[in-house]
Formats: structure tokens, sequence, C-alpha cells
């Protein structure tokens, strides 16, 4: 016990003096810090791993915390840029924003479930739990086991704002805390429906037609698929050189390439 | 020479001194830490609206747990339901009629038991539990019934390890006595062994409850952990601990503050089970 305390200790004093060291080396790199959404910080990484590689000068620090903490970070300047997967509110329209890609949030069933097309209405009704059986949607006499994320998810909240409409999520509904778990349960559970990001639909489950647009990019693009968000930077005024340098590349083609084998939706083709 | 050696021997005890305190200074500083994150809320928003409160939506200003508590409680009752029976027969079969060749099997495994991973339950029960609960009873498997299945099995160990206990410290002398009255060997195990290991194996099922109740992994993967109280055994349901581990990552603010509210309540309940198996019961035992 003493001894792997003691060695406790030792690791301890390490990593805090090499923390110190890489501190005092960070002097003359370029160092921007960012912080937000969990939605859009492994992208922003992937992003800052490809740019770090072109710019050894700079140092990149992302973290998460959810989109409200990282605006809140902006505000209090204690990050440079903040990440948000949901809109700005108004008390927060005095930041900039900058948008730098879409992404759209499909409605996925299990493969078997024969349903292709379901209306926004219908989606609506059944997270209310006013349609509790697949009967109502033409299907057989059976529950449906609807799943949605846990409250304070970025996917939660544009979900409750591009689909409820204000409507509540009932109590009843069954929750699972990441696109990963929503996934799993319905891509085993043939009664089951749920919303994940576009990017990580795959052919375990089966995304459905929203009022007959099917959740593509083009459809975003073109604004037949209505369930997407925008995924932003947010910024208290200016930016300085280096952070622009950084948003620049992630807005310029190479950025917004590696963010579309992603699966999110970019500015080019 | 002796002086040194003497001083050696001082120090050697000091420092194991720090060490077994270290654990109370731990256990102390965690219960600061959680009553000074958890009680700002109560106060804000008012014990009963917490304790009592049906409606969850933290960042709507509503902390409402009682549905959680229920389904803790709820769960933990299932997995008792289920673990109980299995893990007296077993305490009953280890120390009455099993010979030394089989116990030198069943311990060890046993301890196994006790020591495989919770999230490794919880991947057992999305595979095979859930399915088969919702294949052949209805629902969608996320559940009541198999959250308790889960938990029923997770607890074994403790309840075998300490009714086990219990049971053997019963003197011999009792079991010979019964003997010599003509009584047969489950007559004396039913009559005279069980009544006078009571309070040991009450004690265990109380231990078992605590760490029911304390699951966390198995039970966010399983339950389902919908809001609403469940209305039979085949709806989901959500536990405190649940409500903890689903929502930290993204909260703030009063969010935040109302998950460590329910960590709150989760300790007390877990102090006053813990208290009756400790005190409550083991003291009687030494009467």
């Amino acid at each position: 016990m003493i001894k792997q305390l003691g060695f406790l200790c030792i690791i301890m004093t390490c990593l805090l003096s090499c923390t110190g060291q890489s501190h005092d080396k960070t002097r003359d790199k370029h160092t921007i810090t960012i912080a937000g959404s969990t939605s859009v910080m492994p992208f922003t990484e992937k992003l800052a791993e490809h740019f770090m590689l072109d710019h050894p000068k700079f140092v990149i620090d992302v973290q998460g915390g959810g989109s409200t903490a990282g605006i809140q970070a902006v505000l209090n300047n204690t990050v440079q840029i903040g990440m948000s997967s949901r809109e700005l509110n108004n008390k927060e329209k005095m930041l900039n924003s900058i948008t730098i890609c879409h992404d759209g949030i499909s409605i996925v069933l299990h493969p078997k479930n024969p349903i292709t097309d379901l209306t926004l209405q219908q989606i609506r009704d059944i997270y209310n739990n006013k349609i509790k059986n697949w009967r109502e949607l033409g299907w057989i006499d059976r529950k449906i086991d609807a799943v949605t994320r846990e409250e304070g998810s970025g996917t939660r909240g544009a979900f409750e704002e591009l689909v409820m409409k204000g409507k509540e999520i009932d109590d009843s509904i069954m929750v699972q805390d990441s696109n990963g778990s929503i996934k799993e349960v319905v891509a085993t559970d043939p009664y089951a429906i749920g919303y994940i990001s576009l990017g990580l639909v795959d052919q375990k489950v089966k995304p459905v037609t929203i009022d007959g647009a099917i959740p593509t990019i083009k459809n975003i693009k073109t604004g037949k698929y209505k369930i997407v968000r925008p995924f932003l930077y947010v910024t208290n005024g200016e930016l300085d050189m280096y952070a622009k340098e950084f948003v620049d590349f992630i807005l310029s083609r190479d950025g917004q390439k590696i963010l579309k084998k992603e699966g999110l939706v970019g500015f080019y083709d | 020479m002796i002086e040194k050696a003497l001083l050696k021997e001082r120090f050697v005890k000091w420092v194991l001194i720090a060490f077994a305190l270290s654990s109370l200074l731990f256990l102390f500083l965690i219960f600061i830490f959680i009553l000074a994150e958890g009680l700002p809320l109560f106060l804000k928003v008012g014990v009963g609206n917490i304790i009592g409160g049906f409606k969850w939506a933290p960042t709507r200003g509503s902390f409402g747990i009682f549905p959680m508590i229920v389904s803790s409680f709820l769960v933990t009752i299932g997995a008792l339901a289920i673990g109980a029976p299995m893990g007296l027969s077993c305490a009953i079969y280890l120390s009455e009629y099993s010979g030394k060749k089989t116990q030198m099997l069943l311990k060890p495994a046993l301890e196994l038991l006790a020591g495989i991973p919770s999230v490794v339950y919880g991947f057992l029960g999305v595979i095979y539990i859930v399915p088969l609960v919702r294949n052949y009873l209805g629902g969608s498997g996320f559940s009541l019934l198999s959250t308790s299945i889960i938990l029923g099995v997770m607890i074994l160990p403790t309840i075998i390890s300490i009714s086990f206990d219990a049971l053997i410290s019963v003197p011999k002398t009792y079991r010979e006595g019964s003997f010599a009255m003509g009584a047969t060997k489950w007559q004396t195990i039913y009559k005279v062994i069980l009544p006078s290991a009571k309070s040991g194996i009450l004690a265990s099922f109380i231990l078992g409850m605590g760490r029911a109740i304390g699951e966390t992994m198995a039970v966010i993967m399983i339950a389902g952990n919908a809001l609403k109280i469940p209305g039979s055994i085949l709806d989901p349901l959500r536990t405190l601990t649940g409500n903890i581990a689903l929502e930290l990552s993204y909260a703030s603010g009063d969010h935040r503050l109302g998950l460590f509210s329910t960590g709150v309540v989760l300790m007390v309940i877990i102090m006053i089970l813990n208290y009756i198996a400790n005190f409550g019961i083991k003291r009687k035992i030494a009467k």
C-alpha cells in the first residue's frame, strides 16, 4: 500500500514538473484555446491535429464542457473560441458567430421496420407520447420504444428546437447518454425509434425520410431536409492573428474536406 | 543500537497511523465536497421540491427526483427478490452440506463473481437479458425486470459471503443439541441455525441492498433511464445513480448542482442502510 502510494507521489511530481516545463516552452508558441460543445469537439480536435502538423508553432487546446459552458467561457474571455452546436439565443447575440459546417440529425429505425417515411408532426407526437403504438403509423400492434438523449445534450437541444417546437419530450421516453448507445438500442430493438447525428448513420440502422426528404448532404444543402443544426465557433470581438489563421484553415477547402469526410455538411462539394 | 531500532519502530508506527487515518480523511473530504455542492440547491429550491418533486427538467428549473428515489428502491427490492433466495440457499449449502472440496471450488468462484467489472454485467444484460425479456415478455426489454435480474446476480457474492459467515459462526453445540433431540438435518437448519443466524443474514441482505442501490454502470446500460415511475416490471426506469452518471457530462450551473443534490440523497440512503446493517443488526448478535 505505502509502496503504491509512494509510487503515485513520484508519478504525480513527474507530471507536475512536466506540465511546468511545457508551459515554459509554449511561450514562443501561439496558443489557441477552444472550449464548448462535445458534439463539435471531436471534429475540432481532428482539424487541430491536421493544422498543427503543417503549423508546428501552434498549440491548440480543445476542451469540452457543452455549448452553454463554451459560450460562457467566451463571454468571460477565458477562451478565445467557443464551440456551439446550437444557435445563439438573444442574450448571447452580441457575440460573433462563425458557422463552420452543418450537421443533420436523422431519425432512425431498426432495418426490419417497414416504415420509411414519417412527418415532423408524427415524430413530435411519438416523443410527446400521443402516438404510442406502431399500429397508429400503419404497422403491427406493438408499443413504440422511443429513445431520446439526456437533458443538457446539444443533440437533444437541437431536436427539441427543430422537431418538438416547444412541446415537451414525455417522461416515459427512454434516455441514453450518447449517439452510440442510441444507435445500439435502435439496432437491436426492432420496435425502437431514435435520433442520431447524420455522420454516424450506417447499415445497422435505417434513416427515415421526413416529409419525403431523405437525410443526405444534398437535401440538407437544398433545404429539403429540415432537421439540421449549425456547428458554430463563437468569439468575443475580433480574433487575434493566430486564431484567425486556424479559423481560415477550417473554412478553406482543405478544412472543409476533413469535415465532409466525417459526415458533416460543409460549404464545398 | 537498541535506541535506533526503537526509533525506527516508532517511525513505522506513525507512518502506518498516518496512512490509516488518510482513508478517514478521504471519506471526510468526499462528504464535505458533496454537501458543499449539493446543499445550496436544497436551500434555493426547497427540500420538498427536490425529494418530493415529480418533474425532473433541470434546464427548465424543475429538480424533482421522487420518481428516481422510488425507482432506486424498486430495483433494489427486485434485486433482493432474485438475489436473496439464491444467495441464502448457496450459503446454507456451503456451511451445512458441502464438503471441503466443493467449498474450495465454490468460494474462489464467488470471489471471481464479485470481481467482474459492472460494465461487463451491463454488457451481458444488453446482449442477452434485454432481448430475452423483449422477445418473450414484451416491452422494450430495457426494464425493471432486466435490471433486477442483473443486480440480483451482482449482489450474490455480498449476500453469500456475509450470510455464510453468520451461519458458520453458529456454535457447533446448537447443531449437536438439535440432532440429539432427534431432529433431521433440515429441521435443524430451519428451526435452529437460521433463527440464530438471523441478524447476520439480515445484515447480508441490507448490505446487498446497499450494493444494488449504488450500482451505476450496469444500471444505465439496461434500465432504459426513462424518467417516469415504472407502471409494470417491463417498464424502463431511472435510478439516482443513473441520473448522475447520465447527465453529468453536459451539466452546468443549476443542472450540475441538481446532480450533486441527487448525490446527497443517495449518500444519505446508503448511510442509513449501512447504519442499519452495522449497528442495528450486528449489535444484536453481540448481545
